[in-house]
């Protein structure tokens, strides 16, 4: 007689290690069965040719195609052509003011996103008050014996950046002015954050830049010339603070309206009670919204190519025109997708972290 | 998209045209130091950003010689580009000076939007690309084939005027883009490929095999494209007209950017005129003596410029054809300069 116990067994194969996940994951049941032999087939028929092409057989350096040899993705037509798709037709020996304008700005905005680092009110001053100076002459010139860059030689990602920061820097303090002013008892603020809200979400961007740059100049007297860029921020602006204001509008909705009532009842001032009980709530709650209002202003600013600014998507169009390197349109357009997705990606992931860190608990997850 | 656009900017000239500079374009350029000049948004050949960010093609020659001539420096240019609805707005309201955006010269265009053309510097006309395979050698012989188009152009409107005319039938594959077409033309979607002439080059580029590509003969239409100035300065459109002239003059004289120098010491009075030792000089034009002597040295004659960048010493190879000079049997002609 036995009594003592047996030892326990591993458990099966067949349920552990990658053949168990496979299992549990992959293969359940029939119809998983059949989905993942499907999708599998096509990953394996389009992915491996892709990623031949892409990296394998590809040619990443060299100054004219016939250094692409290898009959794969010729990226040296982006290599070579680099620095103008960062800096447009920025004169090459001013590159660093650019260089330097960006790297402030992303000091700056790393301080602020980052845990307890200290000053993060002054910070924001200079950033927002301070920094617009200072980019603007180091962009721009014209002072401090900086040469003037007109605005028509800005382009490739830099001016995309330019237009989306400026963009949504502006826009968010509109739209929240125009999301209290719709919600306001007076008439008046309320009718006109009305109409502006629905007229500005009434037309599409590409109208609105294309009224300011084709119409507008032939309204003015000939001797006033705005800025083509200008015109085209007004119109992003004018048009972005309208989506974001009904963006606010929705977390002002959220907020109950018992918080209302006890800011009132504390005595606080409308402005004082809106900016230490009110919006903070709904900021947070539509931080999600916001960020998309961002990433779809962020994406929006490639619609300036039919107004002829070269954002970093027409740079690209403009270069695939050159005639020594014509038919490398495949290559363009990836690598001009893959910017995009990398600034939206990150833009995306920080409001997931900004969104739990300041979770406080309503809804716990 | 072509019509639409001619219709608005009709509509929008009828309220501002004539809307003159108080002073005149050529006063405005010399004080200004610059001429700025409207360009496509990237077309090769004629105008696009090269590498290094500077433009370059046969119209963006136009501007440089202007600015050669009118200042005596053929990189004082400011390049505004331009898509194709916005240029003749940005020259009714003065943004730019000279609009040389291979820009079809038509009456309406001509009469009506408070323009004029100042010259042709390219004729190109709607042309067809086929398969070497096919064995076509004229576009008599296409009847019943498949056409790739592009959307929205005037290219589908001409070709079926011209089959009809023929009494052929013919099945159009449209796409969206110049790239799309090109690629459906190589997957074998169409039997022809149908646009402008100097299109079909640079798409021939595009191809997978250019050399398997023909392009047949043939022109359906025409279209002169020319730079273009605001009506009513007469002055700024005799320099733009004349500098223009310069160049096909200088490659009819046989002066060339290499031998500018060289030509001073010439007996020949037209050359001597054209180079601004004697005849009429700059005097009429409110320019320096030495006026053409700076667009041919600086920029070239009309030949150099034509085969540098879209004729065989470019990747384009597009023959001269049409735009060779009137003594080689073509259609470009520059009255004399005396």
């Amino acid at each position: 007689m036995k009594y003592d116990l047996e030892p326990t067994l591993p458990a099966p194969s067949s349920t552990t290690g990658v053949i168990g996940w496979m299992r549990r994951n992959l293969f359940s049941n029939a119809t998983n069965s059949i989905a993942t032999l499907i999708i599998g087939y096509f990953l394996v028929t389009l992915l491996g040719p892709a990623l031949q092409w892409a990296f394998i057989d590809s040619d990443w350096f060299g100054d004219s195609p016939a250094a692409c040899t290898s009959g794969g993705a010729c990226w040296a037509f982006i290599t070579y052509r680099m620095d103008q798709f960062m800096y447009g037709f920025y004169p090459e020996t001013e590159y660093w003011r650019i260089n330097i304008t960006f790297l402030i700005f992303a000091v700056a905005i790393i301080w602020l996103v980052t845990d307890k680092t200290p000053y993060k009110g002054y910070v924001s001053i200079f950033v927002l008050f301070i920094y617009p100076v200072i980019a603007f002459y180091l962009l721009y010139g014209g002072s401090f014996g900086l040469e003037v860059i007109e605005t028509h030689k800005w382009g490739g990602l830099s001016l995309t950046l330019v237009l989306a920061i400026i963009g949504i820097v502006a826009a968010m303090p509109f739209g929240i002015l125009l999301a209290l002013g719709r919600r306001s008892n007076m008439p008046i603020v309320k009718a006109f954050s009305v109409i502006y809200i629905e007229f500005w979400r009434g037309v599409p961007l590409i109208t609105v830049l294309f009224m300011a740059s084709v119409m507008l100049p032939l309204f003015v007297p000939e001797e006033i010339t705005f800025d083509k860029l200008l015109r085209a921020l007004i119109g992003i602006i004018l048009f972005q603070s309208a989506y974001m204001a009904e963006v606010i509008r929705g977390g002002l909705q959220a907020i109950p309206k018992g918080q209302y009532e006890a800011a009132d009842s504390l005595g606080l001032s409308y402005w004082k009670s809106m900016s230490f009980i009110i919006l903070p709530q709904a900021l947070k709650m539509m931080i999600p919204g916001i960020v998309n209002t961002f990433i779809a202003l962020f994406k929006d600013t490639s619609l300036v190519l039919i107004i002829g600014l070269f954002d970093i998507l027409a740079i690209v169009q403009a270069a695939n025109s050159d005639s020594a390197w014509l038919g490398f349109s495949t290559e363009g357009y990836i690598f001009v997708a893959f910017v995009f997705w990398v600034f939206c990606f990150g833009m995306s992931r920080y409001s997931q972290n900004l969104e739990k860190r300041l979770q406080t608990g309503h809804n716990t997850r | 998209m072509m019509k639409t656009s001619l219709i608005t900017a009709a509509i929008l000239s009828v309220s501002f045209a004539g809307h003159a500079l108080a002073e005149g374009t050529l006063d405005a350029v010399k004080a200004r130091g610059i001429v700025q000049c409207g360009v496509t948004t990237g077309l090769a050949g004629f105008s696009n950003p090269d590498e290094k960010g500077n433009w370059e093609g046969l119209d963006v020659d136009v501007c440089r010689a202007v600015a050669a001539a009118a200042l005596g420096d053929a990189k004082k240019v400011k390049y505004i580009p331009l898509t194709a609805k916005e240029r003749f707005t940005a020259l009714q309201s003065g943004e730019i000076d000279i609009l040389s955006r291979n820009t079809t010269w038509t009456q309406t265009r001509d009469t009506q939007l408070g323009l004029n053309f100042a010259g042709v510097n390219y004729y190109d006309g709607q042309g067809f690309m086929v398969s070497k395979k096919l064995g076509v050698s004229s576009a008599k012989e296409l009847d019943g084939a498949a056409f790739c188009i592009q959307a929205g152009t005037t290219t589908e409107l001409n070709l079926a005027s011209y089959f009809r005319q023929h009494g052929m039938s013919f099945s159009p594959v449209v796409f969206d883009t110049s790239d799309q077409t090109a690629k459906g033309f190589d997957a074998g979607r169409c039997d022809v490929l149908t646009s402008d002439q100097s299109q079909l080059y640079a798409i021939r580029i595009k191809l997978e095999k250019p050399d398997d590509a023909l392009v047949l003969p043939e022109v359906i239409s025409k279209e002169p494209l020319g730079p273009v100035v605001r009506q009513g300065d007469d002055q700024w459109f005799n320099v733009v007209k004349w500098s223009y002239n310069a160049m096909l003059n200088a490659e009819e004289l046989g002066i060339t950017s290499a031998n500018a120098d060289e030509m001073m010491k010439s007996n020949n009075p037209e050359v001597r005129g054209f180079l601004g030792l004697e005849g009429p000089k700059g005097a009429g034009l409110e320019l320096n003596d030495d006026w053409a002597y700076q667009i041919v040295k600086q920029v070239g004659n009309y030949g150099e410029s034509f085969e540098n960048n879209v004729g065989m010493n470019s990747p384009l190879k597009i023959s001269r054809g049409l735009n060779a000079l009137w003594v080689n049997g073509g259609l470009q002609y520059a009255p004399p300069m005396r």
